[in-house]
């Protein structure tokens, strides 16, 4: 996993509230066996019209849009299926972090694990967020700030071990690897 | 409850900085969320830590039709069918026991697991499929993780966690005849919303949930996702007991005994407390079924479509096709799907059965029933309940996930309803296009004679 310290980005808004997996990346797609190119597909049926043509109308779709890594996304994103996919999806598609007031627990471990920024805020600054699309913000994870265009800080929160985790790329596994003779215990006082 | 089953998976305690170590006791696996784990473990030259503790099926994208499971006729979707042969493949090559398409005991994850009795009190169970909660019907703690995780399980057998909150859900008195499992954890999920559990394993306890069967709780902990908590858990008792008992991998002997007196010591104390917890009076319930685009959107059968005015709500309704004060009743049903996880058991099917025996569907009402395991589609023979569902016109497929998330291409048309028996009514969730309304079997089946949203009391009541 790549260590994330930084994300200077402008936002794209998805203000809808209650965004599940299911739309992040519809499930006709799930019959891939690899990580990679899921971005395509992201938001698929809010992205494309039935012939698979750009809807306009849609936030990823807007022009000022190209480039943003940081997407805003209205209230309880990533209910719903445990897919991995809906973060390898998000990533792919060049989203480095996701700004809520509510995760799902499974999208937002996901999310983690693959480097992905969940950044919690408050009801205030997410109200602003939504209503100012394209906002230069600022995501520093060592500090654990948002910053706003006017200079305000906004911290979140993050879990010590996960935040670590997220600076210096450090990868999960080889630390559970790394207590292999705690776990060889328990296997051996649980038989 | 929760604490006594996560105490005793702790093989490294957490601290200010770093979570839990958490043991496995059950690795439930498929071919949809796996593939890109075994990836990482052969890149990184890792063997399977317990293959003893791990099992896999196939239900995700493997299709229904006997002719693609048993006739040799190939699988529809290339993809899928490639899924399945490089499940097989890491199966052997890492030396999991897999239930393959052909396989007897295959059949969906969440169904196989409780019918082999691999599914116990007190176990912590998790698989890459977020209705893993299913499981804490047992009293087991059992959650759905990524596929990174479940690599993490592979290769170490064991996960790093946060302890979650505990949340109860107190469900006093008795559901009312004609009132469901299914309905009353739709009532419950309107009630604390789709994000109410989030952070939370719940414990539903009380009278209404001790007089459930297993396939009852099984409903109920199965969607507790839909309210936002990972894991729902329901106390072990001797209805848990009865269920285990005639299982083929369940303890036995001695070691039942045993068990049995471990498992009796599983539930939570009078007296202990809880983060959060409600009350639901069981006995003002009434059958339920969703009118929006996520599982919260509920309102009884005999009610109407409530008025909201929020940007997002209106937007759901609009996808439904459905108006603020529109009676639930009223709303056509194209397509009826008996199946999945959530109500895939054979009481579900014995209850769609009772309600469309002796009748037809509707006119145009097209009808799938998919039974939840091989098992279940059996012992359903066994009973004759296919020759029902047959007769009234429905389709008597294979077991599988099916049209509960479409990947098989199980799929309902763009702008249809469908009444179906499955957890998620997001949309797409059953097809581009496709508008789902979630209810009991009961509800299913009485809609799919009707050709319309029907209250099954009018056909259960005398």
């Amino acid at each position: 996993m790549p260590a994330v310290q930084t994300i200077r980005s402008r936002t794209v808004v998805i203000p809808t509230s209650n965004i599940d997996t299911d739309q992040i990346i519809p499930a006709r797609f799930l019959t891939a066996t690899s990580r990679a190119g899921f971005g395509k597909n992201l938001f698929a049926d809010w992205r494309y019209d039935q012939a698979g043509n750009p809807k306009p109308d849609f936030a990823l779709n807007k022009p000022e849009a190209a480039g943003a890594r940081v997407l805003v996304a209205g209230r309880n994103i990533g209910c719903g299926s445990s897919r991995e996919h809906a973060a390898w999806a998000l990533q792919d598609f060049g989203i480095d972090a996701v700004i809520s007031t509510e995760f799902a627990d499974i999208f937002r471990t996901n999310c983690l694990k693959n480097g992905l920024v969940p950044v919690l805020v408050d009801e205030k600054t997410h109200a602003w967020l939504l209503a100012n699309p394209q906002a230069e913000v600022t995501i520093d994870v060592e500090k654990l700030t948002l910053t706003l265009p006017d200079g305000t800080l906004v911290k979140f929160p993050l879990e010590g071990f996960a935040r670590f985790c997220l600076l210096n790329g450090v990868d999960e596994l080889g630390y559970l690897l790394s207590k292999g003779d705690s776990i060889s215990a328990y296997e051996q006082a649980h038989r | 409850m929760f604490e006594k089953v996560w105490n005793d998976h702790i093989v490294v305690p957490e601290t200010a900085d770093t979570p839990a170590v958490l043991f496995i006791d059950l690795h439930l696996t498929h071919e949809v969320t796996t593939p890109q784990a075994y990836t990482e473990l052969r890149k990184r030259g890792i063997k399977l830590r317990r293959p003893d503790l791990t099992l896999a099926t196939m239900d995700h994208s493997t299709p229904t039709r006997t002719e693609q499971v048993f006739g040799g006729v190939p699988i529809s979707i290339d993809s899928a069918a490639r899924q399945v042969r490089q499940l097989e493949e890491n199966a052997r090559e890492f030396g999991v026991e897999l239930f393959g398409l052909q396989d007897e005991r295959r059949g969906i994850v969440h169904v196989i697991g409780p019918e082999l009795g691999l599914t116990q009190p007190g176990k912590t169970i998790v698989c890459g499929d977020s209705h893993t909660s299913t499981h804490g019907a047992f009293g087991a703690l059992a959650f759905g993780i990524g596929t990174t995780e479940v690599g993490h399980v592979l290769a170490t057998q064991c996960l790093l966690q946060r302890r979650p909150k505990t949340f109860a859900i107190n469900v006093i008195n008795k559901l009312p005849a004609g009132v469901t499992a299914k309905d009353l954890i739709l009532a419950i999920i309107g009630r604390i919303g789709v994000s109410g559990g989030t952070g939370y394993v719940l414990e539903y306890r009380g009278d209404a949930i001790s007089a459930l069967s297993m396939d009852e709780r099984m409903t109920i902990c199965n969607m507790s996702i839909e309210a936002g908590a990972r894991a729902g858990m329901v106390a072990p008792d001797t209805t848990t007991f009865a269920y285990l008992e005639k299982t083929p991998r369940a303890p036995k002997g001695d070691a039942w005994q045993a068990a049995v007196e471990r498992w009796k010591k599983l539930p939570t104390e009078a007296g202990a407390s809880f983060d959060r917890s409600v009350d639901i009076d069981a006995a003002t319930l009434v059958p339920m079924v969703t009118y929006g685009t996520h599982p919260g959107m509920v309102a009884p059968v005999n009610g109407s479509v409530p008025a909201h005015g929020d940007a997002v709500f209106e937007k759901a309704l609009a996808y439904m096709g459905l108006k603020a004060g529109e009676p639930i009743r009223d709303v056509p049903v194209n397509s009826v799907f008996v199946g999945s996880c959530t109500n895939g058991r054979l009481s579900d099917l014995r209850n769609a059965a009772r309600v469309l025996r002796g009748h037809r569907l509707a006119q145009g009402v097209k009808m799938l029933v998919v039974p939840g395991s091989q098992n279940v589609k059996r012992a359903a023979e066994a009973e004759g309940l296919h020759k029902i569902f047959l007769d009234a016109g429905a389709e008597w497929r294979e077991s599988g996930c099916s049209m509960c998330l479409g990947m098989n291409g199980d799929l309902v048309p763009a702008g249809q309803y469908s009444i179906s028996t499955s957890n998620r009514n997001f949309e797409g969730r059953q097809g581009v296009g496709a508008r789902t309304l979630l209810a009991s079997p009961e509800t299913a089946a009485a809609s799919a004679i009707r050709g319309r949203v029907t209250d099954p009391r009018e056909f259960t009541s005398n």
